[in-house]
C-alpha cells in the first residue's frame, strides 16, 4: 500500500508540480539533506515521541495535539504514556502544552520557543532533518553553538550529549568543493572536546525518528486520509462505468 | 409523484412549467464539447463550498485569539473535520480552476457576444464576488499568510489619494489587521457574499435560459425549428445533458478527490506553508505571495514599478490591476468580429487567444514568485500583452477576414 501511494504521488507530483520549491533552506542557502517521511513506521514514531518528550517538550509546546491522540495513533498504552511520556498529574485527554511560561522563555532565549505541532508543515521535513544535525561550536553565540540552516538561532544544542560537538572547518565560509573530484574540502566535523553518546549513524537515525514524529504530529490523520482516498477513487472509477453507459444509451437517439 | 398530487401542486405552484422551462424543454445545442462541462461543475463546487462551509462554521471560532487553534481543532478533534476543511480549501482553488476554464470557453466561442452580453456581465460580477469571497475566507485560518496577505491587499486602498489612509482604516476597522478585521471578514464571508453570489448565479442562469446557450460553432439554433417550435439542433437539457454532466462530474471529482486525499497542500499552492504558523503582526514572512488564483492580477500590480507625473508607482499599479479586471466587463463590445466562434475567426484572433491563455498562466505563475529583476520584466511584458489583447481587439477583430459560418451546427 505504501509503495502504491509512493508511486502514485510521484506520478502526480511530476504531472502537476512543475514548479519545484527548491531544496535550499530559505535564508541561509545551506543545501538540505533529503529524508523520506514514513508515518506508517510506528517504531520510528515511538522512538521519535520519546526523543521529543525528553529533549524538546521542556521548552516547546505541541499545544494543538492531545496526549491521548499520540498514544492511540502510535500504539502506546495509556498507562505507559502517562507514566513515561507525560508530565506528572496530567490527564490523558489534555492538550500537550509545555510547562514553560512564554514570557520567561522569551527572556531566557530571546524568543519564545515556537509551538512545534505544525512545524513540519511550515519548515518542511528536509529543513528540520538538516537543522537538527548542523549545530556547530561558535564561541560568539550566547549558548556557544550556531546552526548552518538557521544562522544565529536562539536555541541551544540540547542534543549535544547525543551528537557530541561539531566544528565548522570552513571557518564560516561557504563549503568549498574540489573542482576535480567534487569532494568537500571543508564542512562540519566532529570535535573531540565533547563526545556524544551516539555514533553519527545512530544520531542521524534518531533525528530521522524525531522529524518523522513531527511530520506525524503536523497532520496526524494523514494515513487515514490516504486510506480513505483509495476507496473514494475506486468508487468513482466504478461509478464512471454505469454513468458512461447511461449517457451512451440516452445519446443513441441524438444525430 | 401521482398525477393527482402533481395537478394539485401545479394549480398552486409552477412546478411542471418550471421543470420544463429550465430542464426538460430547455433546448441546448447538441454539439457541446469538453469546454461545456465547467458551468455545471462551477455549480457543483458552489454547493460543495456552501455545505462544507456550514459545517466548518459549527466548530470555527472567529476571534484573533482562538481562530488558528479552532482550525487545528477541526483538523484533529472534530469527526471528519479534516475532510470538511480540505474539501473547503481545495474547493476554493477548484472553484477558480473551473471558473477560469468556463471563462476561457466563452472567449473561444464568443459566448459573450450579442445577444449574450448580460450573461457575460453577470458572470463577471460572480467572478468579482468570488474573488472577494476567496480573499476574505483566506484571512479566517489566521495564519501568517492570512494576515500578511490581507495586510498587503488592504494597504492598496492606502494608495488612493486624499481618502486612502482613512479608507484603509475603515476597511480594517482598526489601525492594523486585528480581531475586528477577522470578525467582519467572517461575517462577509459566510453571509453577505454567499447571498450575493447565489443571487448573481440565479440572474446568470435566467439570462442564459432567456436567450439560450451558445455552442462551439457559434450559430443560433433557434433559427431552425421544427413544426412544434423545438430547435432542430437542440436537445432537452434533461435528460441529455444531465446524464452527460454526471460523467463530467465523476471525472472532475476524481481529480478533486485525488487532491483532497493525497495532495491537500498542493505543494504550497492551495495551502501555503507559512499559513501553518499562527498570525504574528511583529514578524513579516520572507516572501508574501497571494494564493495562486490572484496571481495574474498581483503580477500586474507589481509590474508597475514606475510613476507617471503625480501618480506614483503604487497607485498606478492599483489602477492597472483594477483596469485588468474592469476591461473584462466590456469584452462584449471590444470584439467586433462578425462571427462568434474562434473556429471561423481569422488567424490573428485565433493565435492571440492561445497566446492570451499562455500569458494569463504565466502571470499567475509570476504572481506566486518573488519579484526579481527578470520576473518583473516578464510580468511587465505579460501586462503589455494582456492589455494589448483587449485594447487592440476592436481593430484586429473588425479588420480580419473570417471564414463562412455554417447554417447548422457541425456535430
Amino acid at each position: 500500500m505504501m509503495r502504491r501511494i509512493n508511486i502514485f504521488s510521484k506520478v502526480i507530483a511530476a504531472l502537476v508540480l512543475v514548479l519545484p520549491m527548491g531544496a535550499f533552506a530559505a535564508g541561509s542557502g545551506y543545501p538540505l539533506d533529503k529524508m523520506d517521511v514514513n508515518v506508517a513506521d510506528k517504531p520510528s514514531l515511538q522512538r521519535g515521541a520519546k526523543l521529543y518528550m525528553n529533549y524538546c517538550y521542556g521548552c516547546h509546546a505541541t499545544s494543538f495535539q492531545r496526549y491521548e491522540r499520540v498514544a492511540d495513533d502510535l500504539g502506546i498504552p495509556h498507562d505507559l504514556m502517562m507514566e513515561n511520556l507525560m508530565p506528572a498529574g496530567g490527564k490523558i485527554g489534555d492538550l500537550m502544552k509545555t510547562g514553560m511560561e512564554p514570557k520567561e522563555s522569551k527572556a531566557w532565549f530571546g524568543a519564545t520557543p515556537p509551538d512545534l505541532t505544525l512545524v513540519a508543515r511550515v519548515r518542511g521535513t528536509d529543513w528540520l532533518y538538516t537543522y537538527l544535525r548542523t549545530f556547530y561550536l561558535d564561541p560568539k553565540r550566547p549558548w556557544g553553538v550556531n546552526n548552518k540552516v538557521f544562522p544565529d538561532v536562539g536555541m541551544p544544542h540540547v542534543l549535544l550529549e547525543l551528537q557530541g560537538a561539531q566544528v565548522d572547518t570552513c571557518g564560516g565560509e561557504v563549503a568549498q568543493r574540489d573542482t576535480l573530484t567534487g569532494e568537500k574540502l571543508c564542512g562540519l566535523e566532529p570535535d573531540p572536546s565533547i563526545k556524544g553518546a551516539m555514533t553519527p549513524e545512530e544520531y542521524d537515525q534518531a533525528m530521522y525518528d524525531l522529524v518523522n514524529f513531527l511530520a506525524y504530529s503536523a497532520e496526524p490523520m494523514q494515513l487515514e486520509r490516504q486510506r480513505i482516498g483509495w476507496y473514494v477513487l475506486l468508487f468513482l472509477i466504478i461509478f464512471l462505468i454505469p454513468a458512461y453507459l447511461l449517457k451512451r444509451e440516452y445519446w443513441k437517439d441524438v444525430h | 409523484m401521482g398525477p393527482k398530487l402533481l395537478a394539485w401542486i401545479d394549480e398552486r405552484f409552477p412546478l411542471t412549467s418550471t421543470w420544463e422551462a429550465h430542464l426538460s424543454k430547455y433546448y441546448a445545442p447538441k454539439n457541446f464539447n469538453f469546454w461545456y462541462f465547467f458551468g455545471s461543475l462551477a455549480l457543483l463546487v458552489l454547493v460543495n463550498q456552501i455545505l462544507t462551509g456550514i459545517w466548518l462554521t459549527m466548530s470555527y471560532v472567529p476571534s484573533a485569539e482562538a481562530a488558528f487553534a479552532s482550525v487545528e481543532y477541526i483538523m484533529r478533534d472534530v469527526e471528519y473535520g479534516w475532510l470538511l476543511r480540505y474539501m473547503h480549501s481545495t474547493g476554493a482553488s477548484a472553484f477558480f480552476v473551473v471558473v477560469y476554464m468556463h471563462m476561457f470557453r466563452a472567449l473561444l466561442y464568443g459566448s459573450y457576444q450579442k445577444p449574450r452580453e448580460l450573461i457575460w456581465i453577470f458572470g463577471m460580477a460572480i467572478y468579482l464576488a468570488l474573488m472577494a469571497e476567496g480573499f476574505m475566507g483566506y484571512l479566517l485560518p489566521w495564519g501568517q499568510m492570512s494576515y500578511w496577505g490581507a495586510q498587503v491587499i488592504i494597504s492598496l486602498f492606502g494608495a488612493i489619494p486624499v481618502i486612502g489612509a482613512d479608507l484603509q482604516q475603515w476597511v480594517r476597522g482598526d489601525f492594523l489587521i486585528s480581531g475586528i478585521t477577522l470578525n467582519r471578514f467572517f461575517a462577509l464571508h459566510v453571509i453577505a457574499l454567499p447571498i450575493v453570489i447565489l443571487g448573481l448565479v440565479v440572474m446568470h442562469l435566467v439570462a442564459l435560459h432567456e436567450v439560450g446557450s451558445n455552442n462551439p460553432d457559434g450559430v443560433e439554433i433557434k433559427k431552425h425549428k421544427d413544426e412544434n417550435g423545438k430547435p432542430l439542433d437542440g436537445i432537452g437539457f434533461h435528460p441529455y445533458y444531465t446524464v452527460k454532466d454526471i460523467v463530467g462530474v465523476i471525472v472532475f471529482l476524481f481529480v478533486f478527490c485525488a487532491v483532497i486525499f493525497f495532495f491537500p497542500e498542493m505543494n504550497g499552492y492551495f495551502l501555503e506553508h507559512a499559513n501553518f504558523e499562527p498570525a504574528n503582526g511583529l514578524k513579516t514572512p520572507e516572501h508574501i505571495a497571494p494564493v495562486w488564483y490572484f496571481g495574474a492580477f498581483y503580477s500586474i500590480l507589481r509590474a508597475i514599478t514606475f510613476s507617471i507625473g503625480p501618480i506614483d508607482a503604487k497607485l498606478l499599479g492599483v489602477i492597472f490591476m483594477g483596469a485588468a479586471i474592469a476591461i473584462l466587463f466590456v469584452l462584449p463590445w471590444l470584439d467586433r468580429s462578425p462571427v462568434k466562434s474562434w473556429r471561423y475567426k481569422g488567424p490573428i484572433f485565433r493565435t492571440l487567444i492561445i497566446l492570451f491563455a499562455i500569458d494569463f498562466i504565466l502571470l499567475i505563475w509570476l504572481g506566486t514568485k518573488p519579484a526579481t529583476e527578470t520576473y518583473t520584466l516578464m510580468a511587465q511584458l505579460g501586462t503589455v500583452f494582456y492589455f494589448g489583447f483587449f485594447l487592440l481587439m476592436p481593430f484586429y477583430s473588425a479588420m480580419e477576414k473570417t471564414k463562412p459560418v455554417p447554417e447548422r451546427v457541425t456535430g
